[in-house]
């Protein structure tokens, strides 16, 4: 498949605040900023955890002790630098095939002491697969098309 | 061509074409399989592929004389609007905490 130029989010940032301490928060407070509706457990999340080395995991624990673990750490290099697998189907479930995950990196720059920069990079989307393939599962019965439209409508509204 | 300005809800509000794309999303065809799959004429099919490409559901390329119809990767472009939403907000949190980290120490 050749590149898809759509296939990256790319966001940066500058914060109010040392480089240790940006990456601190990032890593140490991700589930207090993420946003809060994501929640793939059945039970509202009581903690996120992002383990600190590579080849561990971040994972929501719900209140009743269930976890779900979403990220793989690929790279753990305090305090520059963190790359992580999004292991999230675009339906929102766990991707337990590593070939279809796509990857996270997070830069942090200092831009002065106080300052700092943190560029997002969330690439390979297209790695999650066009989507289709539960597009021919779905459609059968009503329940594949109109999540499915509602997707598409919305993207159209916004590229137009 | 009107067609182009219809929205995906229209588009795939057509029962043959949600056909053409549900044959498409199994793997990418040419107008004779489609045609040898449903119950309709290739003319008719060419028609409805004519609709879905202009919609950009649909995408085609050349195979020798034969044209290939594939389904276009317009989830891509939805996960990442989807993605990107995410991200925006959730770097907005970020930033809030990062504040509030500070205002703490202080």
């Amino acid at each position: 498949m050749t590149d898809v130029p759509t296939a990256v989010v790319q966001r940066q940032m500058v914060v109010d605040a040392p480089i240790e301490q940006a990456f601190t928060v990032f890593t140490g407070r991700l589930g207090d900023f993420k946003p809060p509706e994501h929640n793939m457990l059945g039970s509202p999340i009581a903690e996120t955890v992002f383990e600190t080395h590579v080849g561990g995991h971040i994972y929501d624990r719900g209140v009743d002790g269930t976890e779900c673990r979403w990220a793989r750490v690929l790279a753990f290099d305090p305090p520059n630098r963190v790359m992580f697998s999004w292991d999230i189907s675009p339906q929102w479930q766990i991707e337990s095939d590593p070939d279809h995950t796509s990857e996270v990196e997070v830069r942090f720059i200092a831009e002065s002491p106080q300052r700092t920069r943190v560029e997002l990079e969330h690439r390979h989307l297209d790695r999650h697969g066009p989507g289709w393939e539960s597009l021919s599962d779905g459609v059968a019965g009503d329940q594949g098309w109109p999540l499915y439209l509602a997707r598409y409508a919305a993207l159209m509204s916004e590229t137009r | 061509m009107t067609y182009q300005k219809r929205d995906g809800w229209s588009i795939l509000g057509d029962r043959t074409r949600r056909a053409i794309v549900e044959c498409l999303a199994e793997r990418p065809m040419a107008v004779v399989e489609l045609a040898e799959k449903l119950p309709v004429s290739r003319p008719a099919v060419s028609q409805h592929l004519k609709m879905l490409k202009g919609a950009g559901l649909v995408a085609e390329r050349s195979s020798g004389t034969r044209r290939i119809y594939r389904l276009n990767p317009i989830a891509v472009e939805a996960l990442r609007d989807q993605l990107d939403t995410f991200w925006s907000r959730a770097l907005a949190g970020y930033d809030d905490l990062v504040e509030q980290t500070k205002e703490a120490k202080t």
